[in-house]
């Protein structure tokens, strides 16, 4: 650390600004922040715990807490939704991990004719969302080519697609470059094949990187709509982001139960980001840079 | 930014194995392939199988059991004649255009305001990042509570004690699309927040210090030497903004699925009308590839940009 002084470690030097004055206008600052930006969520999920009859009656400070909502939130199957998610999400993510791992292990760890073209039709594939895609995609859900399946109506087209993401393999890609050759080249020597070689050298050594396309991979797979929307047939394969929609037009279910599942919906993908933060942050940064 | 700076280093590096590999032969170059091919299967099969399909579609009158028939560019032409499809595409390039700009600039002054180590500042970065993790389906009930119409809502509340409103929201044709832009920036800032605090940290600190030196104020240091060295990071969050504001749905979906009057009516959601609720594949199909190609066009230019200003 040099001597300078800390009001020129950041662009404007606000954060490091002394004195009684500037405290309180940082502390005034940083309350109305988190209140705009975390304030709507934490509202919810109070109105999740308390009685409410209806919208103008959210608050962030409650007179009555009770579990009523979840109780009838369950009686709606939202338990069923939420299963549902969760096998999407546990499989789905565990596909694409593997996915990932296995591709790259090719990418980042040996060269090879027409490895550029590969690389090229991998990154065009974040030009083709699964949006852009909707109307062919439910056409080739419904009948998958060379093996004639129809993924419509089962959890399995939710998942398949979800398999393999670009943002995923090339992310590990530049983690997977930096393990240094020698090691794997002493293993070869020693008569290692390729698949012993990523499971027992390159897997352990890339453990952080585990991390980060996991949790990407988890928030990824957590927040999709569309893919489901094109799948699902009826109630029993919604996914819980799915159901809210629905949910929410039930006369019978009032707000409470909508209430209860959203913050069902909305706690995974947060509990998880909260404890993955520092890898979620490494990918944001790589991720983005990379384009 | 370190990745970018040090790849072509990386790629000079003699490494890969290659001397290691060579001379084993067939097996030794079916071996990436092998790895590759899970993945590359399923891009196969769920998005470049869709993108044929779509591009053939797009040239047919799709006739389920009757077969399709030939229509050349037809399906393109209603699509660009079509009042809907213009009022749509209008909406999109609105949304995308105020979405990506209001989460920069709020993005930006959000990474200004709470750049530091400091932990209170760690905190309240994670609490402002929340609504970017939180999934769209939950923002998107969440904000129709808040725009609630009625005088009482949260919003008009709010609206109320600087003294505007009440505001009917996303239920009135004058405020519907101005109000899901709002959800976005809300939802888009603090991502861009975060990639700016990443890219302020890169910036050489002896620079401010020298500025400083020369006399300069901080918003003058700020305009002369923290916007130029954050212009890669603006290209990318650009890019990066422009393409999902493109392709917007979900949240058009759920807070007002085109209403009222069509007055939010954006690109995808008229596609996933046509395509799935009025059976309009071929017409739909042409949409799409219309939204792809201006998602094309514009990553290329951005990219060749980036190239040039690197050069």
């Amino acid at each position: 650390m040099s001597t300078r002084p800390d009001r020129y470690d950041s662009a404007l030097g606000f954060t490091a600004l002394r004195g009684p004055l500037a405290r309180v206008a940082q502390i005034l600052l940083y309350a109305v922040l988190v209140t705009i930006f975390a304030g709507p969520l934490v509202a919810l999920m109070v109105g999740a715990f308390s009685p409410v009859a209806d919208p103008s009656r959210l608050t962030l400070w409650p007179d009555r807490l009770t579990l009523d909502n979840f109780t009838a939130a369950f009686d709606r199957g939202v338990l069923g939704y939420l299963l549902n998610s969760f096998i999407v999400v546990g499989v789905g993510l565990l596909l694409q991990i593997l996915v990932s791992v296995s591709a790259v292990y090719a990418l980042a760890r040996h060269k090879f004719p027409g490895m550029r073209l590969v690389l090229l039709l991998i990154l065009s594939t974040m030009m083709l969302p699964e949006e852009i895609l909707a109307i062919p995609l439910s056409l080739v859900l419904a009948d998958v080519p060379i093996v004639h399946v129809n993924l419509i109506g089962t959890l399995a087209g939710m998942i398949v697609p979800v398999a393999a993401w670009a943002f995923s393999i090339l992310v590990m890609t530049e983690f997977m470059k930096e393990i240094p050759m020698e090691l794997e080249e002493a293993a070869r020597i020693d008569g290692a094949g390729d698949l012993r070689i990523l499971m027992t050298i390159v897997l352990p050594l890339v453990r952080p990187a585990l991390g980060v396309i996991g949790i990407f991979g988890f928030t990824m797979i957590w927040d999709q709509y569309m893919l489901p929307l094109l799948v699902a047939q009826d109630a029993s394969q919604f996914t819980l982001p799915l159901a809210l929609r629905t949910l929410r037009t039930d006369e019978q279910a009032g707000l409470g139960v909508l209430l209860a599942a959203a913050l069902l919906a909305l706690l995974p993908s947060v509990l998880a980001f909260l404890a993955l933060q520092r890898q979620f942050m490494k990918g944001l940064t790589s991720g983005a840079v990379k384009g | 930014m370190t990745s970018l700076r040090e790849a072509p280093a990386r790629r000079r590096a003699p490494a890969l194995g290659v001397p290691a590999r060579r001379g084993r032969g067939a097996r030794a170059y079916a071996l990436p392939w092998l790895f590759l091919l899970p993945a590359l299967i399923l891009f196969a099969v769920f998005k470049f199988a869709p993108m044929v399909r779509a591009i053939e579609m797009s040239f047919h009158e799709v006739r389920p059991y009757l077969g399709d028939r030939w229509v050349g560019a037809d399906n393109y032409s209603a699509v660009v004649t079509d009042d809907a499809f213009r009022s749509a595409i209008w909406h999109t390039v609105v949304l995308a255009v105020g979405q990506t700009g209001g989460s920069l600039v709020i993005g930006l002054v959000l990474a200004l305001l709470l750049e530091g180590a400091a932990r209170h500042l760690w905190f309240v970065r994670t609490a402002v990042f929340l609504p970017t993790v939180a999934a769209m389906a939950v923002v998107a009930e969440v904000w129709r509570l808040i725009y609630y119409p009625a005088p009482d809502g949260i919003a008009n509340t709010l609206l109320g004690w600087i003294g505007m409103g009440p505001s009917s929201f996303l239920n009135a044709e004058d405020t519907s699309l101005w109000s899901v832009m709002a959800v976005g920036i809300w939802r888009g800032a603090p991502y861009d927040m975060m990639i700016f605090i990443a890219g302020l940290a890169g910036v050489d600190r002896t620079l401010y210090e020298a500025s400083a030196a020369d006399g300069a104020g901080p918003l003058r240091r700020l305009w002369h030497v923290t916007l130029p060295s954050l212009r890669p990071v603006f290209a990318i969050l650009f890019t990066l903004a422009a393409i999902r504001g493109l392709r917007v749905f979900t949240e058009i979906f759920l807070l007002t699925n085109g209403g009222p009057n069509g007055s939010t009516e954006v690109l995808m959601t008229l596609i996933y009308k046509l395509g799935l609720e009025r059976n309009e594949l071929g017409i739909a199909a042409a949409g799409s590839m219309v939204l792809l190609g201006a998602t094309v066009v514009l990553t290329l230019t951005v990219q060749a940009l980036r190239r040039r200003e690197a050069r």
